[in-house]
């Protein structure tokens, strides 16, 4: 709700998403979906790497070239 | 206490029940620039505060539909977590508030020239909100307002 009212202000947005049934209703403009536990959109604390992983992933979706609403899963085997 | 997986099962419950409106639309802002020239703030509903900010208020029938300021040059293992969620974990963002909040991820990739740089200020609210009106009608508008003032480009949220 937060992201479609930025994005509706002119403002380009991408999510971290834990629960996508909640993000097909909402339907905000590009989000990446993790499967991870309440509390951890960034996957897990102190792991720099998959925190990177998962914001590159985002990140990408911000020039994906299909028409939004965009949810994309992670893709975890990226992270070795 | 509940495991994670009971109370990760619980909140999904709860979510299949959440009242919010199914959008048949989607507003859609593109991006116009390469991500190096970008400036970027962040956003997250783990209801982060600073110390001499006023807590949250847990007793809103509905939810704590207001927001902070965080200033970007805040160090964010100072923030303080005011989430009124039972069944949100946040034993891990206590340990690393990056987990919600990933200033210190930006700030390396602004460090690494991957983002153009990031904005002044960063906002959180809190999630657990049941009723949303004052959110979609006031506060949330309020923050994108404040975005927009500070030529914002990107946001990138984290709802938990």
């Amino acid at each position: 709700m937060i992201q479609r009212a930025v994005e509706a202000a002119g403002i380009t947005t991408v999510s971290i998403t834990l629960d996508d049934s909640i993000t097909k209703r909402v339907k905000p403009p590009r989000a990446l979906h993790v499967s991870y536990g309440f509390g951890y959109p960034l996957g897990e604390p102190d792991n720099i790497e998959l925190q990177h992983a998962i914001i590159s992933e985002a990140l990408e979706l911000l020039t994906d070239a299909a028409s939004p609403p965009i949810l994309i899963p992670f893709q975890i085997e990226s992270v070795s | 206490m509940a495991s994670i997986f009971k109370l990760d099962n619980l909140y999904r419950f709860f979510m299949k029940a959440y009242p919010v409106k199914t959008h048949t639309d989607t507003p859609i802002t593109p991006l116009n620039k390469a991500l190096t020239d970008c400036r970027i703030a962040l956003i997250t509903t783990a209801g982060l505060y600073l110390n001499e900010q006023k807590p949250y208020n847990e007793r809103i029938i509905g939810g704590d539909c207001s927001y902070r300021e965080i200033p970007n040059s805040l160090e964010i293992q100072s923030l303080s977590h005011g989430h009124r969620s039972m069944v949100y974990d946040t034993s891990g963002a206590k340990n690393d508030v990056n987990l919600v909040f990933p200033l210190d991820r930006f700030r390396e990739l602004e460090d690494d020239g991957k983002i153009g740089s990031l904005n002044r200020r960063h906002f959180s609210f809190m999630g657990s909100i049941t009723k949303p009106k004052p959110l979609i009608n006031e506060t949330a508008p309020e923050v994108a307002q404040k975005l927009e003032d500070d030529k914002v480009d990107v946001v990138f949220l984290t709802p938990v």
